[in-house]
């Protein structure tokens, strides 16, 4: 069975809790169990969120510090407050202006998300752009076409915003790499 | 609702799943992290099921407790859900309602915030539970929580005892796939059956329903349905741990990624209070160490009662505050099985992004404007997003719902009994006023205090997720004028204002606090709406733009803390951070410099 964990941190009001759900419905879909686990509340206030999302067979909704196989950064200054969930070859997809260095054995990658979300029009957007860019590195237990495909049934009767979501996904997905 | 097919549920949708599934007709529930989403839930479920119920968001916990329990007196399923603190607020009603029990089953969801998230205290529901005499069971999992909210159900109505569920953030806000099962129709009436001698007790027939009560406890410990399970019942030792809700879960999978299924013997326990009987005595006779893993309080180690064979919370095996992480978890683990645990990662730094109010919201201009008004004062606050106006230094206290007014009075009473007197201003949100400003408030009227209090009235109860208040969007369609209850509690001076007009909203605040001074209490009601609150259309409007006057002071950054006001380390000066920014244009008042503009055309 597919086994992953994946962490989704950025800052309130990001989007972060739609992309993990995104994620754990494209689980369902491919009859894998999950878990997740999210912020809400007072912490949701502008202050840090962090989405826990294990696809495979777990019974903990969190995931240990140097057990994340992936962690998708929304807030580029998150990248050093949870890379210590990361195991050792686990990856960083974040969104930031240039590749900020990272010590150990793990690969990181950015993406300009801001700029590329404001460019579309489209500022709320940048969780897709980011999580575009995560998929373009092919190492998440799903595909864009599995993202694009959820995104069509959960906005369906809503052309404006699917488009909008697409166009942001595939703007994460095409502007890649810069590793 | 396509049955058999798993969906992806949140705790809260879960139990909300498997109240409706078990024929609950009435819910009542007054909004709180981490049990909000229970209540909005139960209203999705019901829609696409098309079934009929009675869904409330009550003024307060009390009330909500109070609206449930009846129904249950009349024989129908039914539910109340709130968060720890707010069953402190319902404690009343709770701790009778044992006495006199249920005829429809009755469950009392609390939800506990080990850690804690969003809450002010880490108190452990489980005791509340035990200090009422009542049953509380113990949700590892979104899945388990649906299952036992069914369980605790048919406990109820078999005992004639409310049985109080207590999931934990962990469980809440956790989503799992979840497969829905057909709802039970039970097609039943109300039915209230007069028997006074019962539901009107006197204190002579309280003792016997007590002596009836404790009767019913020895019974519970003995239920099957809710015994404690073994979790590998091949494995053969001398040591046991023993573990409930959330902490079973993260420790069934620390034990299987360590390869500890065989050094030592373990237990879930669901039904933390009371402890199962049978089962006090096996682990008492078949174990010579015993290590106990819950949430927050030691509740199962205390029924143990074995101090020199059970480590836990009180015999400091276990942190006593804090949230019990899976790696605590497996720390505590590897050690009790004389293993090394493995390295943990160096730990993130400490610090990044504090919570705050949102951009833009009116919040942050009130607060302004009482420092500007009333820069000597003491600011007593209150439970909501406006807590957050510390930062700003606007907010001086914080203790519970609604203490900001019982507080401003006690204050002004202490400086006034000593021979001085004090500027106060309070600020309590909309719906904190409704479900406990209105005592305080007669009090300080009475008895003569003097204060200002600021009612931030965003028309919403914002920081659990813009659930409606007595002032808008009612089922009834009437809604509850807060300037007439401010004038109905005999307070002379009210007046409203919207904070995002800052020069005026500040001038009306001076003009209170004179009143104030001299006269009694001052009520200034902050009028604007929510941010954040979908309900409500928000006009798009120009952003702000620092221009090249801007010296860097960060005189806006410091005093008025808006989050899309950034000050950059490279250019010195103060910029705008579009992607948040709302437009409010507050900050066109604060900046001495009158350095920021509006600027049409912006995204």
């Amino acid at each position: 069975m597919i086994s992953q964990q994946l962490l989704i941190s950025g800052v309130g009001g990001q989007g972060i809790l739609f992309i993990a759900r995104l994620l754990a419905e494209i689980a369902i879909a491919k009859g894998l169990p999950v878990l997740t686990s999210e912020t809400h509340g007072m912490a949701q206030r502008g202050g840090i969120v962090i989405s826990h999302l294990k696809v495979g067979d777990f019974s903990s909704p969190l995931v240990r510090p140097g057990q994340a196989d992936g962690l998708i950064v929304l807030k580029s200054g998150n990248v050093a407050l949870h890379r210590s969930f990361l195991q050792s070859g686990g990856w960083i997809a974040a969104n930031g202006t240039k590749s900020v260095s990272v010590s150990g054995e793990m690969e990181m990658t950015t993406i300009d998300a801001d700029t590329i979300a404001l460019k579309l029009g489209n500022p709320r957007a940048l969780n897709l752009v980011v999580l575009g860019h995560a998929l373009s590195t092919s190492r998440l237990f799903c595909t864009t076409e599995e993202v694009a495909e959820i995104l069509l049934h959960k906005l369906h009767g809503k052309p404006a915003l699917l488009e909008g979501a697409l166009t942001a996904l595939n703007a994460g997905t095409t502007n890649f790499p810069r590793s | 609702m396509p049955e058999n097919k798993p969906t992806l549920m949140q705790g809260n949708e879960a139990m909300a799943r498997g109240l409706v599934e078990n024929g609950c007709v009435v819910a009542a529930s007054y909004p709180g992290t981490p049990a909000s989403e229970i209540l909005s839930s139960i209203d999705t479920w019901l829609k696409t099921e098309g079934v009929t119920m009675h869904v409330e968001w009550a003024v307060n916990e009390k009330v909500a407790f109070e609206i449930a329990y009846a129904a249950s007196q009349c024989g129908l399923r039914a539910v109340t859900a709130m968060k720890q603190v707010g069953l402190n607020v319902a404690s009343d009603p709770l701790m009778s309602a044992a006495y006199l029990g249920t005829i429809g089953g009755f469950v009392v969801i609390s939800a506990d915030d080990p850690g804690p998230h969003s809450s002010q205290t880490e108190q452990d529901s489980r005791l509340v539970a035990m200090q009422a005499k009542l049953p509380v069971l113990d949700p590892s999992s979104p899945a388990e929580a649906r299952e036992l909210v069914g369980c605790a159900l048919r406990m109820s109505e078999k005992f004639e005892l409310p049985v109080m569920l207590r999931p934990t953030t962990r469980v809440c806000h956790a989503c799992q796939d979840i497969t829905p099962v057909p709802v039970e129709y039970l097609e039943r009436k109300a039915d209230f059956c007069k028997d006074p001698q019962r539901w009107a007790a006197t204190p002579k027939f309280r003792y016997e329903l007590h002596v009836e009560l404790n009767r019913k406890l020895s019974r519970i410990a003995a239920y099957a349905p809710t015994a404690p399970r073994r979790l590998n019942p091949s494995t053969v030792s001398r040591r046991a741990v023993v573990a409930s809700g959330v902490s079973a879960a993260h420790a069934k999978e620390v034990i299987s990624a360590s390869g500890l299924q065989d050094a030592f013997v373990f237990y879930q326990v669901f039904q933390p209070y009371p402890l199962h009987s049978d089962f006090v005595d096996e682990v008492r006779a078949a174990y010579d160490e015993v290590l106990v893993l819950e949430e927050t309080t030691g509740v199962i180690e205390m029924q143990l009662r074995d101090y020199r064979r059970v480590q836990g919370k009180l015999s400091g095996a276990v942190p006593e505050a804090g949230e019990l992480l899976p790696e605590v978890i497996e720390r505590i683990l590897c050690e009790f099985a004389g293993r090394p645990a493995s390295d943990l990662p160096e730990a993130a730094p400490a610090g990044g992004k504090r919570p705050t109010l949102c951009a833009g919201c009116p919040h942050r201009a009130s607060f302004y404007a009482i420092k500007k008004a009333v820069p000597q004062g003491i600011y007593p606050s209150d439970i909501g997003c406006y807590t957050l106006g510390v930062n700003l230094g606007a907010v001086d206290t914080v203790l519970c719902m609604g203490a900001a007014i019982g507080q401003a009075a006690g204050f002004y009473q202490a400086y006034r009994v000593t021979g001085h007197q004090r500027d106060i201003v309070a600020t309590v949100g909309d719906s904190t006023f409704f479900h406990a400003g209105i005592p305080p408030l007669i009090d300080a009227v009475v008895q003569g205090a003097r204060f200002v209090l600021v009612i931030l009235d965003n028309t919403t109860t914002a920081m659990t997720g813009n659930q409606p208040t007595p002032a808008k969007g009612t089922p009834s369609g009437k809604a509850v004028d807060i300037s007439s209850i401010v004038a109905g509690c005999g307070v002379e001076f009210c007046r409203s204002a919207d904070p995002l007009d800052l020069p005026t909203f500040t001038s009306l605040l001076k003009e209170a606090l004179v009143f104030s001074r001299e006269q009694g209490v001052a009520v200034v009601i902050a009028k604007s709406p929510c941010l954040v609150d979908k309900s409500i259309r928000h006009a798009k409007r120009p952003q702000a733009l620092v221009d090249s006057n801007c010296t860097g002071c960060k005189y806006c950054t410091g005093q008025f803390e808006c989050p899309a006001l950034v000050y950059d380390e490279i250019s010195r000066k103060v910029t705008v951070d579009v992607m948040i920014c709302s437009g409010c244009g507050v900050c066109l008042d604060v900046c001495p410099l009158k350095a920021i503009k509006l600027v049409e055309g912006q995204p």
